[in-house]
């Protein structure tokens, strides 16, 4: 165990940058998204305030996003978040497998993170999912809402607006939950706080 | 004992004619009063010269024959209601002065249409401002056309056909200057203008009565008839665009454009005030999104006992 005990720079400084940011915005989103779906009268957080609140975090994390989105490919750490197809589902089986129970019986995490492997593959397909597929299309119905002019009018017999700001909720939702599992498996490791020390620092504890 | 006399000759005509199933008016060319009054050019005999004369027919005389084959009074002929003596030409001008029955006179108490209420709409529509201002000189007649009335609210099941016939009615008069002044004895107030707060106003004209701003909705009646003085119209966007989600998303995507076109644009981007519609208008989404999140919350509850009992 000793013998093995170094530390990887897993988190170079833009990423904390990004992530830092990203983590505050989300969250006043969550809260102003959820105070909105309230509707005027019930919101807690005055209604004007809360849109205001939710289309600057909204503007800011877009950019924010494209920050990571080009980041992601020049530092190439995108290369953590590439999937081989063969095998993955047992792959994301073992894992799952691990978290279920396997860690209570003494198992050995059967995807130890090294130099080559930032992610286990649980979260590898979680970051994946929501930063390329939620986040944006968060971002994209996002401002179509704000530029409703560009929304189809009408489909079938339903308003375009309404159909983009339900799927907007929905995937709004979906980031939350993300949001929850995201912070309870970070706390997961050799001490609760170890990973969330690691993303302020970029250094992350081998054992 | 006129009025019962009249009352049980029109049952007898009515029920006579429901055997023809044919209207009077099937043949407007030909029919006693209809030669005249569904023309703009009459033609008749003057009897002192005896020869063929012209005239240009007063246009607030016609009737519209389609509308006059539709309407509830079909089925009655002219002469029902009005004098046999109006068969000649030049009319007697003391015919003028026959007083004429209105709606209540014939409707009132008569079990047969209890369904229309008649009572109660006479009721609310002594405390309309109409009756207020004008008494009687302002008569149901003034909006039901006796000749061409249908009840439209009740049998039609395409709501622009209903608000476009029941804002006819209004419209008929109020964007009439004759017709208006006629009972107000001053010119109308522009409707367009008075409106001009409301946006999109054809739109809303096509899809809104004008009587659903302009009285109190009344259960019991299919029809609300005490319209209101206009200090107590309905202004408020919200109580339209707010129950039911599809007009809220219209209202959302106006009130967004209207911020961007009052601000700077990027200021706009910043401070639009828009309502947000989402998820939680459908209940099962809801639901759905309260399951989703507790068993998440739930599953980690679980892993947490775990993780204290085995110190891990
Ligand atoms: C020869 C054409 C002609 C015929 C036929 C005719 N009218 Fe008229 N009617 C007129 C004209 C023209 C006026 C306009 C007032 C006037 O010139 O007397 C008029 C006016 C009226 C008026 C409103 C004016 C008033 O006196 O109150 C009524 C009601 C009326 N007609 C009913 C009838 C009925 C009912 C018949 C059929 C039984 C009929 N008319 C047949 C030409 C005709
Ligand atoms: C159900 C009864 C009824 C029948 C049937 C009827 N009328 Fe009338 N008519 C009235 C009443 C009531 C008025 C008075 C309206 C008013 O004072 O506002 C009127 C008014 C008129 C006027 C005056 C124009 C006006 O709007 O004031 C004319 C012309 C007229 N009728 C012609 C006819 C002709 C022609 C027929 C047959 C095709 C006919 N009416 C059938 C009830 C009837
Ligand atoms: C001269 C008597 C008379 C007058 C005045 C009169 N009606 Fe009628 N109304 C009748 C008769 C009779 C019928 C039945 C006609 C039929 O069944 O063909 C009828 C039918 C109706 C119907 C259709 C009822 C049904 O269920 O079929 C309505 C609605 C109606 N009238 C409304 C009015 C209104 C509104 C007024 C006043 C603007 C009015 N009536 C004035 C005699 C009158
Ligand atoms: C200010 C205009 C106005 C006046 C005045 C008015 N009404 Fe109406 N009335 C309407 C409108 C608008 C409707 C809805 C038309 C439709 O869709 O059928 C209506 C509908 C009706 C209906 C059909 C309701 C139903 O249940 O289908 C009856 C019956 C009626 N009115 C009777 C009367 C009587 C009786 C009077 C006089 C006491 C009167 N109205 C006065 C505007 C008026
Ligand atoms: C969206 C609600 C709404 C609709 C629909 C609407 N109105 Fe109004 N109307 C109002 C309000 C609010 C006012 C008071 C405006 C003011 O005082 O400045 C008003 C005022 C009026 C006035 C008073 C004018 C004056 O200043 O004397 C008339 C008459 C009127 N409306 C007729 C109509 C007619 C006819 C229609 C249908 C074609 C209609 N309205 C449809 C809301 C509405
Ligand atoms: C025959 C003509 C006529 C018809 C039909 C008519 N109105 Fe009016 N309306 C008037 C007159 C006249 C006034 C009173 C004007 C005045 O002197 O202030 C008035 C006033 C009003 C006012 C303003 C009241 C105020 O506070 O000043 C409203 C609102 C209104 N009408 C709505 C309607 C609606 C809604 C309808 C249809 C259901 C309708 N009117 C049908 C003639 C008409
Ligand atoms: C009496 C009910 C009523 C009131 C009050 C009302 N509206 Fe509407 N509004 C409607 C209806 C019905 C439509 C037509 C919806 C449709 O078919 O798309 C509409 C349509 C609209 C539209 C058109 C949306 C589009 O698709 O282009 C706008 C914008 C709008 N309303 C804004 C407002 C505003 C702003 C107010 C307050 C000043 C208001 N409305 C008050 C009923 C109302
Ligand atoms: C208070 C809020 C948050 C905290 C405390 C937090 C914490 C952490 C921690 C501890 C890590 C590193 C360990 C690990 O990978 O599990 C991490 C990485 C990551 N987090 Fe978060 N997070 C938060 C919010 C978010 C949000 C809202 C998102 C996206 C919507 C997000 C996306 C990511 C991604 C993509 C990584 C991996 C980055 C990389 O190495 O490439 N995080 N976060």
């Amino acid at each position: 165990m000793s013998s093995a005990n170094s530390k990887l720079y897993f988190y170079p400084l833009w990423l904390r940058i990004w992530h830092a940011i990203n983590a505050i915005g989300i969250i006043l989103l969550i809260i102003t998204g959820i105070s909105m779906q309230w509707g005027v009268e019930d919101s807690f957080i005055e209604f004007k305030t809360a849109i205001n609140i939710h289309n600057t975090s909204g503007i800011v994390l877009t950019v924010n996003y494209l920050f990571f989105f080009i980041g992601n490919i020049i530092t190439r750490n995108i290369r953590f978040y590439l999937i081989k197809p063969k095998g993955f589902f047992k792959r994301l089986f073992k894992q799952a497998q691990y978290y279920a129970y396997g860690m209570f019986q003494g198992m050995q995490s059967p995807f130890p993170l090294s130099e080559k492997r930032k992610f286990n593959p649980l979260q590898k397909l979680a970051y994946v999912i929501v930063m390329y597929v939620f986040v944006p299309f968060v971002i994209i119905s996002g401002f179509a809402l704000l530029f409703p002019e560009m929304i189809i009018e009408q489909v079938y017999n339903l308003s375009g607006v309404l159909l983009t700001a339900v799927a907007h909720s929905i995937a709004g939702f979906f980031i939350s939950i993300f949001l929850v599992i995201h912070l309870y498996v970070a706390s997961v490791g050799k001490s609760p706080a170890e990973n969330f020390k690691s993303i302020i620092t970029g250094w992350h504890n081998v054992h | 004992m006129k009025k019962l006399q009249f009352l049980l000759f029109s049952l007898l005509f009515v029920l006579f004619c429901k055997v023809n199933a044919q209207t009077p008016y099937d043949d407007p060319k030909n029919h006693a009063c209809l030669k005249c009054h569904s023309s703009q050019i009459i033609s008749f005999q003057n009897e002192v010269t005896g020869t063929e004369m012209k005239r240009l027919m007063n246009p607030y005389y016609i009737i519209d024959t389609t509308a006059l084959r539709m309407g509830v009074h079909k089925s009655f002929d002219c002469t029902d209601c009005h004098s046999y003596d109006y068969t000649k030409y030049p009319h007697d001008g003391n015919l003028k002065l026959q007083p004429m029955s209105n709606c209540l006179d014939c409707h009132g108490g008569d079990p047969t249409y209890a369904q229309y209420q008649f009572e109660k709409i006479d009721e609310e529509f002594k405390k309309s401002v109409h009756y207020k201002i004008s008494g009687e000189n302002f008569s149901c007649t003034r909006c039901h056309n006796q000749h061409t009335y249908h009840p439209t609210a009740r049998n039609s099941s395409s709501v622009q056909e209903i608000v476009s016939y029941s804002n006819s009615l209004c419209l008929s008069c109020h964007n009439d200057m004759k017709k208006y002044e006629l009972v107000a004895g001053h010119e109308n107030p522009q409707i367009i203008k008075i409106h001009e707060w409301l946006p999109n106003q054809e739109l809303h004209f096509k899809n809104v009565r004008c009587i659903e701003c302009h009285t109190q909705v009344t259960d019991s009646l299919m029809v609300s008839h005490n319209i209101l003085s206009k200090d107590q119209a309905l202004r408020k966007c919200n109580e339209c665009h707010n129950t039911n989600s599809r007009l809220k998303a219209s209202l959302y995507k106006y009130e967004n454009l209207q911020a961007r076109a009052d601000n700077s644009f990027v200021e706009s981007l910043f401070t639009n005030e828009s309502y947000i519609i989402g998820a939680q208008q459908f209940p099962l989404l809801k639901k759905l999104s309260y399951l989703i999140f507790f068993l998440t919350l739930g599953a980690i509850s679980i892993h947490i006992v775990f993780r204290f009992l085995k110190k891990k």
